[in-house]
């Protein structure tokens, strides 16, 4: 009993201290507003995004998804072109992207002589911070000549008469275009995949590696049986961070894609994503206008394709919990 | 668990030591290391007898597991690392640059301080190895699967769930999956890096028997704090101080008689 009063007590003569309590709850509420607050800003823009493009959505309902027409003298607005150029952007991106970051990370963290990782990777970090307006410059400036003159010739010669692949590199040859885009977009997105690879290849324990040399593994065996299956999830998460920032890109892309509405089974047609077609035609729309609510309407797609793609992602992750992971 | 039921002791030791050294299987000669400038062993001769245990005992960053890291060239992977001097297997100097490495480590091959898993499942952690060095059929491989866990003394407690991912497995069954794993590519030598310092009493002493059984076939160095499993495992104790190896000899002669002071001081507890 004493000592419960002694602790009454001590907790009286606390609380001229403990002025701190209020200041607790101050920040408590302050963090939980933080936190709450993202919930909200990211619900606020679903909805809005969505109740602006409800004009649209009533208009053509599913078939907004389904049409190629995005004409504003008949007043008929499709999504189907911009979600066409977009993904398919993105994933051919990915094709030429991954393979690369691949490389370079397995280069950088298996192959580098010591001097020579650290300007490796700061040159990395650098390229992830060059402003996609410079890339779409570049892009429009250096890629688009070059690929009018001499690569799009060469490969519509050398692969146009193909069977079945030749649709792909069919048409005239202007430099603009899907594959330009994706080429340039596999360019900014690369820096992405290959510091967040190099990051978790890393990570592995070294003892790990080292049983692994221990019954006799090559450089190569000892990647693919034990870094690649230990990092197998950060490695994906980096790809969809990857792939995140090609679907959304739009400077960069708006420069070189060649902005025509219009699906072309050729690589090196024109065509638009849903980010270029909204930064081109968004100036150019009257409020409360039909056009504008398809754009936001399209902004709205743009923003279910992005969170499908996370939920692929963390799906596919959760298959298979990470190896090791109790070790 | 092996045939060998009874638990080695310094009796045993005495036995074995009366049956002498075998020929040596690796000779170290005038070996030193560096870690870039600073020189972590100095002008180690050793002989490791064939198909029998060596011990290195020694405090704390005497160099030994450094020794063991040089058969079986695993400091190769980090630059800034290098030995100078020989060290004799089959008469070739294996720490001469042009070795292939993966030849050589499926010759010698290394269990760790931790278990290390490969993140896989128990058939294909031992599998993986084979597969590295020859092209076995199917049947050849399940044999070959079934042998080295049972020379691990593992295959009772795994044979009904081989498929099952390795990490499952308690970290004594881990470990002797390790040696499973690296037996499996029947290598000449086997290097133990303190073996059982991440695990229990129990599963040392599943360790210290099959260690004690693996050297009918394998050429063994183990690396140890444990001056007790030294003495129950070792038929011959080399004792390492500073980079230097102080004293060699048979496991009775050090444990009962050493000549040098430190051996002394170190295997009585004084330091270390």
């Amino acid at each position: 009993m004493s000592q419960t009063a002694a602790a009454a007590r001590t907790d009286t003569a606390r609380t001229g201290a403990r002025h701190g309590s209020l200041g607790d709850s101050i920040f408590a509420a302050l963090a939980t507003g933080a936190g709450v607050f993202v919930l909200v800003l990211l619900g606020a823009i679903i909805v809005s995004l969505f109740i602006g493009g409800l004009p649209s959505f009533r208009a053509f309902g599913l078939g907004f998804l389904a049409t190629s027409d995005w004409d504003p003298v008949q007043q008929i607005f499709g999504a189907m072109v911009p979600i066409y150029g977009t993904i398919v952007t993105s994933i051919l991106a990915l094709l030429m992207a991954v393979p690369i970051a691949f490389g370079t990370a397995f280069y950088l963290t298996e192959l580098a002589p010591g001097w020579f990782r650290r300007p490796v990777g700061i040159a990395i970090e650098l390229l992830a911070a060059v402003p996609s307006i410079i890339y779409g410059m570049w892009g429009f400036f250096v890629i688009v000549p070059i690929m009018a003159d001499p690569i799009e010739p060469f490969l519509i010669d050398q692969f146009g008469d193909l069977p079945v692949i030749g649709a792909l590199f069919q048409g005239p040859a202007f430099g603009t275009g899907i594959f330009t885009a994706s080429l340039i977009l596999a360019i900014m997105v690369l820096p992405f995949i290959a510091a967040t690879m190099r990051d978790v290849f890393l990570t592995v324990p070294a003892v790990y590696k080292e049983s692994a040399y221990g019954v006799g593994c090559t450089t190569w065996e000892v990647m693919r049986s034990i870094v690649i299956p230990y990092t197998r999830v950060s490695v994906v998460g980096g790809i969809m961070l990857g792939l995140g920032r090609a679907l959304g890109e739009t400077m960069a892309v708006t420069f070189v894609i060649g902005n025509t509405n219009r699906i072309s089974s050729s690589l090196f047609g024109p065509g638009n994503t849903i980010a270029s077609i909204v930064a081109l035609e968004f100036p150019e729309s009257a409020a409360g206008s039909l056009k504008l609510s398809s754009l936001l309407a399209l902004g709205f797609i743009l923003f279910v394709i992005s969170f499908i793609v996370l939920a692929i992602s963390r799906l596919l992750l959760r298959q298979k919990p990470m190896p090791g992971a109790k070790a | 668990m092996p045939e060998t039921g009874t638990r080695p002791t310094i009796g045993a030791l005495e036995a074995r030591a009366s049956a002498g050294l075998n020929a040596p299987r690796i000779s170290i000669r005038n070996l030193d290391f560096y870690y870039g400038a600073n020189k972590a062993l100095k002008a180690i001769n050793l002989d490791l007898p064939d198909r029998q245990v060596t011990g290195m005992i020694g405090p704390s960053g005497c160099g030994k597991s450094t020794l063991l890291r040089c058969l079986n060239r695993m400091y190769d992977l980090y630059p800034g690392q290098r030995a100078v001097g020989e060290v004799l297997m089959d008469g070739e100097n294996i720490i001469a640059p042009g070795v292939d490495l993966n030849n050589l480590r499926s010759r010698v091959g290394m269990v760790f301080q931790k278990p290390t898993p490969f993140p896989m499942t128990i058939h294909e952690n031992i599998t993986f190895g084979v597969k590295l060095h020859e092209r076995p059929s199917k049947a050849e491989m399940e044999e070959r699967v079934e042998w080295s866990l049972t020379r691990a003394a593992l295959w009772d407690e795994v044979k009904d769930r081989l498929n099952t991912s390795a990490t499952g497995l308690s970290g004594g069954q881990q470990q002797r999956l390790c040696i499973a794993r690296t037996i499996a590519v029947r290598p000449e030598v086997i290097l133990f890096d303190e073996p059982t310092s991440a695990l229990d009493p129990i599963s040392t002493l599943k360790i210290e028997e099959l260690i004690d059984e693996l050297k009918r076939d394998f050429t063994i160095a183990i690396v140890t704090h444990n001056m007790q499993q030294a003495a129950r495992c070792a038929d011959q104790v080399a004792f390492f101080y500073l980079g230097e190896m102080v004293e060699v000899g048979s496991a009775t002669q050090m444990f009962t008689a050493p000549r040098e002071r430190r051996t002394q001081e170190y295997i009585t507890g004084r330091f270390g």
